[in-house]
């Protein structure tokens, strides 16, 4: 097939018709996650219901990225009924297929189970039934791999919108508007930092996406570019647009080979439909994306870490001011945003940023993507809106704790944040209350620890990690780190003695 | 140890435009892709190219832990060390692993299959403890399932 550049936003519109057309929403589809789900044998269990089905032609397979419930993978959705199961193996699939598929015959053995109650349904989980999905609209539903899939569900429909009408200014102002803060960390509102960078004319500018997630226990990012890498493309664009940059880079760790594979097909598809490039659909703006891929270190996730890794040097910070937006990458004007920020983006141009602002609490709107790790039943991604409580996420949606052992503490916010113990499970998350209570919100990596996890060893496993990864760069982090590490070590081990910090008198 | 082929190495290099210094790491990814290491003989070359000093090239290809300057295994196994990962269990699978293959973190096997690697997080902590082994990620780990696993690769 060839394919075609669209040269106009009425090119866009049709090609979205002509899918939807052809689209029959009521054949049966099999939704399989293929990327997360890997690591417990998805790949046989696709190949075994190609295998099943052979030239049936009425019932479709499809390749999805992350559905959420990853503690049960591999799972498979099935369509149009939204039937889910988990845990499945090669040889379950012939009984998948002659009973669910041909005969609607529930395997129970399969299905999601809560307190000796069963739930064959995706909309009848307790798990999937309290989220709000923004960041993962696609994630799960779509081929990750298939531009047409992103099209279909409103895909680069914000770029029709903007182009037919909105000024980078406007662009900011829904931005502004829907009070986003930056996902990857700080919790810098997005707006504000599109603005600062808007401000600087006549220079060349950059927007870098930063998909390096360091912090232990988050897996969002990855499953965004592993799901719908489209969306954060489209982030890009409409950022690059906003503050008038003409390239961008989306810096992606090398640990993550299959968000590098489809970053890197969504950029040569979005390339050759038109979506970058020169004059993109007609608009006059050129804009291209650049994948650079880490090399293994922690601290390239902070920002001018990173930007020193894009220009070929070691990834060691750089105290600011000068922020990236005004002096970043060679020295030009530079807005950062994390994976899930942009990913948000497209969705807030569609729908406004009054829609966003509806979710969320006061300083902190909007929804937020939750990676659910450690002691925890229901291990996988949960967005619930910004404000809910611990309680709520861990217990509610993530099915408690294994075994029913005690809840001790959740750990949030990487090695930059903390851990709260049970005394905060009413606690709503946000920004403020979380950083009150004595941890970040971080880029949003729960790890949930249970009576038998020690905190004292958490503690010395903390320091080790901060050791091992300190760029090198400042004494009191190159040595300090390691001799808070020796102290601590001698706690853990029974070496501890008189002298010694927190030792009793 | 076998010799390293010169010209290869050249024409990796000479895929990129020369005098770039930013393409340094892409660089230095591509020769690593195919030797599995940075050769020694490489820099110089490298350098030549891209016009940075050896002493700079070595000074980022120390600074990251993907880089390796002596031959690695044919398969590199990667357990996560990550949090996630160390509440259930991590330590153990690499305490295990070590003692399989007779390494410690960082060191290669005598026989050149394996090489020993501890991550800080392969972004499947929803199946921690976990690993990879080259481009295959693996879940649920246990001392069986690492047995098992490292039995389909001997
Ligand atoms: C040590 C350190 C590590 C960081 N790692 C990441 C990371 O892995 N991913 C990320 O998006 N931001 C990370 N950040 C935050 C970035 O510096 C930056 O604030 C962020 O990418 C900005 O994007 P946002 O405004 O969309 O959040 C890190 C910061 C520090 C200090
Ligand atoms: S902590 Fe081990 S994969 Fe994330």
């Amino acid at each position: 097939m060839v394919i075609q550049r669209l040269k106009s936003l009425k090119e866009l519109l049709q090609l979205k018709e002509e899918l939807l057309g052809e689209y029959d929403s009521a054949k049966t589809r099999i939704r399989i996650c293929t990327t997360g789900c890997r690591a417990k044998g998805a790949l046989k269990v696709r190949d075994a219901f190609h295998q099943e089905l052979g030239k049936d032609r009425s019932i479709e397979i499809v390749e999805t990225g992350c559905q959420g419930l990853c503690a049960k993978a591999p799972v498979v959705s099935v369509d149009p009924d939204g039937i889910f199961y988990g845990g499945l193996t090669p040889e379950d699939v012939p009984e998948v297929i002659s009973q669910t598929i041909r005969n609607k015959k529930i395997i129970n053995k399969l299905c999601y189970s809560e307190n000796k109650t069963v739930y064959p349904y995706i909309k009848d989980i307790p798990f999937f039934k309290a989220q709000e999905k923004i960041v993962l609209r696609n994630c799960g539903y779509i081929n990750p791999t298939s531009l047409e899939d992103y099209i279909r569900r409103n895909g680069y429909v914000a770029l029709i919108k903007i182009f037919r009408g909105l000024k980078p200014e406007d662009v900011i102002e829904q931005v502004t508007k829907s009070g986003i803060r930056g996902r990857g960390g700080a919790g810098f509102p997005t707006g504000l930092k599109w603005k600062f960078a808007r401000q600087y004319q006549n220079a060349t500018k950059y927007i870098i996406c930063n998909a390096d997630e360091g912090d232990p226990g988050a897996f969002m990012d990855r499953a965004v570019l592993e799901g719908d890498p489209h969306s954060v493309i489209e982030g890009l664009i409409i950022g690059a647009y906003a503050i008038g940059a003409n390239h961008g880079y989306i810096y992606v760790r090398a640990e993550y080979p299959i968000a590098v594979e489809y970053s890197t097909l969504a950029i040569k598809q979005a390339r050759e439909r038109g979506f970058l490039g020169e004059n993109i659909l007609g608009s006059g703006f050129n804009f291209d994306i650049t994948i650079k891929q880490g090399a293994g270190a922690f601290v390239c996730g902070e920002e001018t870490a990173l930007i020193a890794s894009i220009e070929g040097r070691r990834g060691m910070p750089r105290p600011r001011p000068p922020f990236p937006a005004e002096a970043g990458l060679w020295g030009k004007p530079t807005v950062i945003n994390n994976v899930e920020t942009l990913a948000n983006i497209p969705w807030i141009i569609t729908q406004g940023g009054d829609a966003y602002a509806k979710f969320g609490t006061k300083g902190s709107k909007g929804t937020k993507v939750f990676a659910l790790a450690g002691k925890v039943r229901n291990t996988g991604l949960v967005e619930v809106p910004i404000g809910m409580t611990l309680r709520q996420i861990i217990f509610d949606i993530g099915g408690g704790i294994p075994q029913d052992r005690e809840f001790k503490a959740v750990q949030m916010g990487g090695p930059s944040g903390g851990c709260l113990p049970a005394e905060h499970l009413d606690t709503p998350i946000d920004y403020e209350t979380i950083k009150e209570a004595g941890a970040i919100m971080g880029s949003g990596g729960m790890i949930v620890m249970d009576e038998v996890t020690c905190m004292v060893e958490l503690a010395r496993y903390f320091l080790d990690f901060c050791q091992k990864e300190s760029c090198g760069k400042c004494v009191p982090c190159r040595i300090g780190t390691k001799r808070m590490l020796e102290i601590v070590t001698r706690f853990t081990s029974g070496q501890a003695r008189q002298g010694d910090p927190l030792f009793p008198q | 140890m076998s010799e390293v082929d010169i010209r290869k190495i050249d024409q990796i290099i000479k895929r990129f435009p020369p005098h770039e210094s930013n393409l340094l790491i892409p660089i230095l990814q591509s020769v690593q892709e195919e030797f599995g290491y940075i050769p020694p003989e490489s820099v110089k070359l490298i350098s030549r190219h891209s016009k940075v000093s050896r002493n700079k090239i070595y000074g980022v290809l120390t600074f990251y832990a993907q880089f390796a300057t002596t031959p690695r295994g044919k398969y590199v196994v990667r357990p996560c060390r990550g949090t996630a990962c160390h509440v259930r269990g991590s330590a153990s699978v690499i305490r295990y692993l070590k003692s399989k293959l007779k390494v410690e973190d960082g060191y290669t096997t005598t026989d050149n299959k394996f090489t020993l690697e501890t991550v800080a997080c392969l972004g499947a902590c929803f199946l921690a403890p976990t690993m990879m082994v080259n481009h295959d990620y693996y879940g649920n780990l246990n001392d069986k399932k690492v047995e098992e696993i490292l039995k389909t690769y001997r």
